[in-house]
């Protein structure tokens, strides 16, 4: 192992990265990328059993995309039952591959893949979601916004977005589609290329799931809007910088919510809050995160969740002097924004 | 290791090591005759004879499932194939996937015939040689054979279909339960039938009436069942103890508690019943093995806790041998 990409476990848990995407986007072409550069590293690959096109690797699985709902009353727990399977049995050959790639087909949402690892004890023991990362189509994601609910679904789930087939497209349409995935998701890491050309690092060994790496969760996009409102007319862009020179989309059926306290929150208050608020519109929450300063504490607590999924822990020990803001996004389809945020604001100690 | 088991009668020193903790994991263990034979996780069998032990190549990969008579144990593959092995360590491959699709499933009937299922595809082997299929809605998750006349249990999402084989044409009966069924498994008397569920619970059903029936409080699924050797308790893992599920009045479970015996720091991964006598043996998470008296729950140690996960367990055809292995690779056997 010689970099990032290794995501070594202190557990010993295999890295599971989700790979997502549209039809057509270049979901495959990244996957047989990942899969023949010199990094050393073996994969065992799922893959759905329509998939036309070869997968250069030893292990690859098929699968079925069987998707069914946990008999625990809730009705957005839906758990891929195939997956369970399938880790159980590449489970036997532990010590063969170093990390799990799972690609699903374009039309997959990625809720059910995300909450296996979550309702599955053997699953969560043995291995860890690592990131769902979406590939999207320049050219095509603007349209399919508009008419496929799975590509929006996609986009507001990932972890990282690959924004491919930059080389179709003028600076100023890609401009365009990169602030429509701001408007549904500003907080995925978004790398712009051209036949899936990304660095393995930046898709592999992310640890998006991993509670101690919940570090930062200030949105790109909107840390660039306030620089950006002054620059909108007549100035030359740098189209590398991908964050300049955005205008703001508001998907009217997929919004983020970011909301942030400079006060301390009453844990008292908090838990039950999200609790009634993840069983009330988790159907449509599809990602939560935040980083929180409970009152009398001196030890940050992260959260993050999946639909009516939460997980959450104390982080670490507050720095001297780092700001104890509490931080709080969400992701989701018609979000009640003024009860999300009044809530919030109520859970001030 | 809690006050009671430090204090317990134990024969853990007697257990013969065949296998230490450094090789691939054990995933099943059966009998051929007075043969230990072990399932390891990937590509092999290890007989484990007192004279000396022989490794048997068997797949060209992992090894998913595995079952076994008197004569021979069949596995299946991720190599697509159905292989079965004699006491001699004779090797032949009864079946093989065109698409090298994974066997995930296998169960063994009367006369020599032999249940496997590739995804969605339940297939038999009768002992005549004759093939047979069936298509489920889904993937299976479990097959049993009934004890009596030519039927199988076939469990998938949201149910499980009984599958007459030999009546060609004939549309399998679904008992419905919504969920994943990832096991099933058909009472001694052929009065019930249960399946394990995604969720930790069991699920039941009367035959005659397709009532229905819940066991449920476990700590996690159900990997392993057992029914006792005259059919009147199923033994269950999943939980801090052995948890045991009386059958044998007409209405089986329902309405009753289990009987709970060996409560433990640690969860229960597998249990065997003994073949003959009111025992049954209990694997935990933390590597003890108990043998469990039915009538008043007395233990011996058979294996000390030392953090293994015991994942494979079973008695020989009499119950003199008890044989037991880890994931970590260990494997022993004990002569009673």
């Amino acid at each position: 192992m010689t970099d990032a990409t290794s995501a070594a476990d202190p557990a010993g848990k295999i890295p599971v990265t989700v790979l997502t995407g549209y039809l057509g986007a270049g979901k495959t072409t990244l996957l047989n990328r990942i899969l023949t550069e010199p990094h050393g590293q073996k994969f065992a690959v799922i893959v759905n059993e329509f998939g036309e096109i070869g997968i250069d690797n030893d292990l690859v699985v098929d699968a079925d995309e069987e998707v069914f709902e946990m008999n625990n009353g809730c009705i957005c727990c839906t758990v891929r039952g195939d997956l369970v399977r399938i880790i159980d049995g590449l489970m036997r050959r532990k010590g063969k591959f170093d990390a799990i790639i799972v690609e699903t087909t374009g039309l997959a949402d990625p809720a059910p893949v995300a909450q296996t690892f979550f309702m599955d004890e053997n699953v969560g023991a043995k291995t860890k979601l690592d990131a769902v990362v979406t590939v999207a189509d320049a050219k095509w994601l603007k349209d399919r916004l508009k008419d496929a609910p799975e590509a929006k679904n996609q986009i507001a789930f990932a972890d990282v977005i690959v924004l491919n087939k930059t080389d179709l497209v003028t600076p100023a349409e890609l401009d365009e589609v990169e602030a429509r995935i701001r408007g549904i998701n500003p907080y995925a890491t978004m790398h712009r290329t051209e036949r899936a050309q990304v660095a393995i690092k930046d898709v592999l060994g992310r640890n998006a799931f991993d509670l101690d790496r919940i570090l930062e969760i200030e949105p790109e996009f909107l840390t660039a809007d306030d620089h950006d409102h002054h620059h909108d007319h007549g100035h030359d862009h740098d189209h590398h910088h991908h964050h300049h020179g955005l205008k703001h989309y508001h998907d009217e059926e997929m919004q983020s919510i970011s909301m942030s306290s400079e006060k301390p929150l009453n844990p008292d208050k908090f838990f039950p809050w999200i609790q009634e608020l993840v069983q009330t519109e988790g159907k449509d929450i599809l990602r939560c995160k935040g980083i929180l300063s409970f009152k009398d504490d001196d030890e940050r607590f992260v959260f993050q969740g999946v639909h009516m999924i939460l997980d959450g822990d104390h982080q670490r020990k507050w720095k001297d002097g780092e700001a104890r803001i509490s931080r709080a996004v969400f992701i989701g389809r018609h979000l009640p924004e003024e009860k999300i945020r009044k809530g919030f604001e109520s859970c001030v100690a | 290791m809690t006050d009671a088991a430090s204090t317990m009668f134990t024969l853990a020193d007697r257990a013969r090591i065949v296998a230490e903790a450094e090789g691939s994991t054990i995933v099943g263990v059966h009998f051929l005759r007075q043969t230990p034979v072990f399932v390891l996780g990937e590509e092999a069998l290890l007989f484990a004879p007192a004279e000396k032990r022989t490794r048997v190549a068997v797949h060209d990969g992992g090894i998913l499932a595995s079952a076994a008579d008197p004569s021979r144990i069949v596995t299946g593959g991720d190599d697509g194939k159905l292989v079965a092995t004699d006491r001699d360590g004779n090797v032949e491959t009864l079946a093989t996937d065109e698409r090298k699709r994974w066997i995930d499933q296998v169960a063994l009937g009367p006369d020599g015939a032999v249940a496997w299922s590739t995804g969605k595809i339940a297939r038999v082997k009768t002992g005549k040689g004759d093939l047979r299929e069936f298509q489920a809605a889904s993937t299976v998750g479990g097959l049993a054979f009934f004890p009596k006349g030519f039927r199988l249990a076939v469990a998938h999402y949201n149910g499980v279909s009984l599958w007459f084989p030999n009546a060609a044409g004939a549309k399998p009966e679904v008992l419905e339960w919504k969920g994943s069924h990832l096991g099933a498994s058909v009472s001694p008397d052929g009065r019930f039938l249960i399946t394990q569920m995604q969720e930790p619970t069991l699920h039941g059903w009367r035959l005659a009436d397709a009532k229905h029936m819940r066991m449920s409080g476990y700590s996690a699924r159900v990997r392993s069942i057992s029914w006792s050797h005259d059919g009147g308790l199923l033994a269950t893992s999943g939980s801090e103890q052995l948890i045991l599920w009386p059958f044998d009045g007409k209405d089986g479970p329902m309405g009753k508690q289990p009987t709970m015996y060996a409560p433990s720091p640690s969860r229960c991964t597998r249990v065997a019943c003994h073949p003959k006598q009111p025992v049954c043996a209990a694997g935990f998470a933390d590597g003890t093995v108990l043998m469990v008296r039915l009538e008043d729950g007395a233990l011996i140690l058979a294996r000390e806790a030392d953090g293994q996960s015991v994942s494979a367990l079973a008695w020989s055809a009499e119950g003199q041998v008890l044989a037991f292995g880890t994931e970590q690779g260990d494997a022993r056997v004990l002569t009673l």
